[in-house]
């Protein structure tokens, strides 16, 4: 039965090419922007190069200081003194690493700058991220305390600056800001909108011009929390909120007198939307995804209503003769509801071909440098529900109105 | 075997109300072969479509086999049309898009319970091999003659085993020695058995049934007995 109502489907389609073109552009052309959407936020948020275990990781990335009337408040990242204080010695993450937000800073190859983005990091950063190691290794614990000038590199920056490909530097120098380092590791560069890990040089974190020893709250450090599975996030959390409830207080840092301290560990998203919302994103803000997303297929679903109803007369004999020969109403309405899916799919497989074409050519195009956008299993899966989700919207009226068609009149229409 | 008791059939619009059928009373008995005759707008094809169960009459009752089906929802009535009459029509009403198998095919694939795919493609093959066409399965209603269209029309008609067939101008459409070859699958279909009831303009066309109801105006006007041969068991 279902064959037949697939072959139908595609008699329909080839019947009318105009129609047709017109059905599957609205379709492909949704389904290609959601698409591309939905894996840019994937890009954004998901679980990739090099933080692959994100669903295993919390992000404390800011502090607000506010005074008693919430008048005033300052707002940004940790200073290393908050984190060695408050975050390092906490018992429930398995790991937990530091890292600065990226500064800029400025190296010479014959004659010509080059301006770089650079973070000052501890070694437990590169235990909690997955960066890929092309050459050497990262710096540890030894090379912190005993103050080792030494940096880690990502392959563009060996190409810029070594003007080599695949001859090794580990163990060259390197001068930034007239400061001489020796490289230990190359890895491969991650893209600019991972701002946590991307950078295109790495120092440990107490090199001379860094400003860990600052004594206040704020600085410039963030810490990347690494629990052994996502269950222990609530414990972790706690144990967070714990301690910094018990940061006496008021207190003053840089001659602005605070009495309220929040900051939270997050999961990426939450941190993320955290940078939007001064407060915890709530479901409210998903409710507005959603009907975001319904409005966006809404409006072509429903010009495809439009067509589709328009046209019913067009079938109505062949729906009062599958009537006159035992078809109940609600096996038609079926049909159609499987005949427009099956359009839908089609127009998801073309969706499909261009979000590759779309994304490859983002990729490609060095919008975003080092991007790596993907059609990956949670995003086909997302849009093949789009698909189904944007192919019943359209199909249901239809199908309802053709299925109350009465069996003579249908007859007679043809 | 279809009893139609007191009929009555109005069509309503906001202005004006027409009176197709008023107190049509008849019987249809198991291995009939009836003609409805009349002049154009008597009511001859909404009373076959009442019989069918493609309409609902405005009063009266319809019985199928003894059992009152005027009350039946959608779905009973679709299983009735389904499991015990066949239609033939003027214009044919083949699906275009699909093959001749496939059109013939149409009343298998709503039965419930049986009929998987390829016992159906067996079946309708059977019945365009009856009507001798099957050697056009896989051609298109476009590519048929109207008497081929009308032979494929019968083979989706008897291809469920119906016990009866309706047919409306099954010939109005079709030159007269195609009409005659079409009337003589007819009667040989109810030499087998099937109860047939058939609307025609043709009065040499009815004069080869068993039994002619005339209607003039939406009433019945004549109910005679055509040929000595009635059927056994009537």
């Amino acid at each position: 039965m279902i064959l037949n109502y697939i072959k139908i489907a595609w008699k329909v389609l080839l019947r009318h090419p105009f129609y047709t073109f017109i059905t599957l552009f609205g379709i492909s052309l949704t389904l290609t922007v959601l698409m591309v959407l939905t894996s840019f936020v994937d890009h954004l948020v998901g679980s990739h190069y090099p933080e692959n275990r994100r669903d295993e990781l919390l992000y404390i990335q800011r502090m607000a200081q506010r005074d008693s009337t919430r008048q005033s408040t300052r707002m940004g990242p940790l200073s290393y003194n908050f984190i060695k204080q408050y975050v390092l010695p906490l018992k429930t993450p398995e790991k937990v690493g530091v890292a600065s937000m990226f500064s800029f800073a400025n190296a010479y190859v014959n004659g010509q700058r080059l301006s770089l983005q650079t973070k000052l990091t501890d070694a437990g950063f590169w235990e909690v991220t997955d960066f890929e190691f092309l050459e050497g290794k990262p710096f540890n614990e030894q090379n912190i305390a005993s103050n080792d000038h030494v940096a880690v590199i990502t392959d563009d920056l060996k190409k810029q600056y070594f003007e080599v490909d695949t001859q090794p530097v580990v163990g060259k120098t390197i001068e930034v800001d007239n400061e001489t380092y020796r490289v230990i590791g190359v890895v491969r560069g991650a893209p600019v909108t991972r701002p946590i890990t991307a950078a295109d040089i790495y120092f440990p974190y107490n090199i001379r011009k860094s400003n860990y020893k600052s004594p206040g709250m704020n600085g410039n450090f963030v810490a990347l929390l690494k629990a052994k599975s996502p269950a222990d996030f609530p414990a972790i959390k706690e144990e967070f909120n714990q301690t910094v409830s018990k940061i006496p207080l008021p207190q003053e840092d840089g001659g602005f007198k605070y009495y309220i301290l929040e900051t939270s560990a997050d999961t990426y998203i939450e941190a993320w939307l955290h940078n939007f919302f001064d407060r915890p994103a709530s479901s409210i803000f998903y409710s507005v995804i959603a009907v975001f997303m319904l409005l966006f297929m809404g409006l072509p679903a429903i010009n495809l209503v439009n067509v589709n109803v328009s046209r019913i007369m067009e079938r109505a004999s062949e729906i009062g003769i599958r009537k006159a020969f035992g078809a109940p109403s609600k096996t038609l309405i079926w049909q159609f509801i499987i005949e427009n899916l099956f359009i839908t799919l089609i127009g998801g497989g073309i969706a499909l071909g261009l979000a590759c074409i779309v994304i490859y050519l983002i990729n490609q195009s060095g919008w975003i440098a080092k991007a790596d956008l993907t059609i990956n299993f949670s995003v086909f899966a997302v849009s093949l529900l789009v698909c189904v989700v944007f192919g019943l919207l359209s199909g249901v009226a239809p199908a309802l109105r053709m299925a109350r068609l009465s069996i003579v009149d249908a007859l007679k229409a043809s | 075997m279809i009893q139609l008791t007191n009929i009555e059939k109005v069509y309503r619009t906001s202005t004006i109300e027409t009176l197709a059928l008023n107190n049509v009373n008849l019987t249809i008995r198991k291995g009939e072969f009836a003609s409805i005759m009349g002049p154009s707008g008597c009511g001859k094809s909404t009373l076959l479509n009442i019989m069918g169960l493609l309409d609902q009459p405005s009063q009266g009752t319809i019985t199928i086999d003894g059992q009152p089906v005027t009350s039946y929802k959608d779905k009973e009535l679709a299983r009735l049309r389904n499991q015990k009459i066949g239609f033939i029509f003027q214009s044919f009403h083949l699906i275009n898009d699909l093959s001749v198998l496939d059109n013939v095919e149409i009343p298998l694939l709503y039965r419930t319970g049986e009929s998987a795919g390829k016992s159906r493609r067996e079946m309708a093959k059977a019945a365009l091999e009856r009507v001798g066409l099957s050697n056009r399965m896989k051609h298109f209603p476009s590519q048929l003659s109207g008497g081929q269209k009308q032979r494929v029309a019968i083979a989706r008609a008897i291809v469920g085993q119906p016990e009866i067939i309706l047919a409306d101008e099954p010939t109005g459409n079709l030159d007269s020695a195609m009409g005659n070859e079409i009337l003589s699958i007819l009667q040989q279909l109810n030499d087998e058995g099937s109860t047939i009831v058939m609307v025609t303009h043709d009065e040499a066309m009815a004069k080869r049934t068993h039994r002619l109801i005339r209607l003039f105006d939406g009433t019945q006007v004549a109910d005679t007995l055509v040929s000595a041969g009635i059927p056994a068991g009537v």
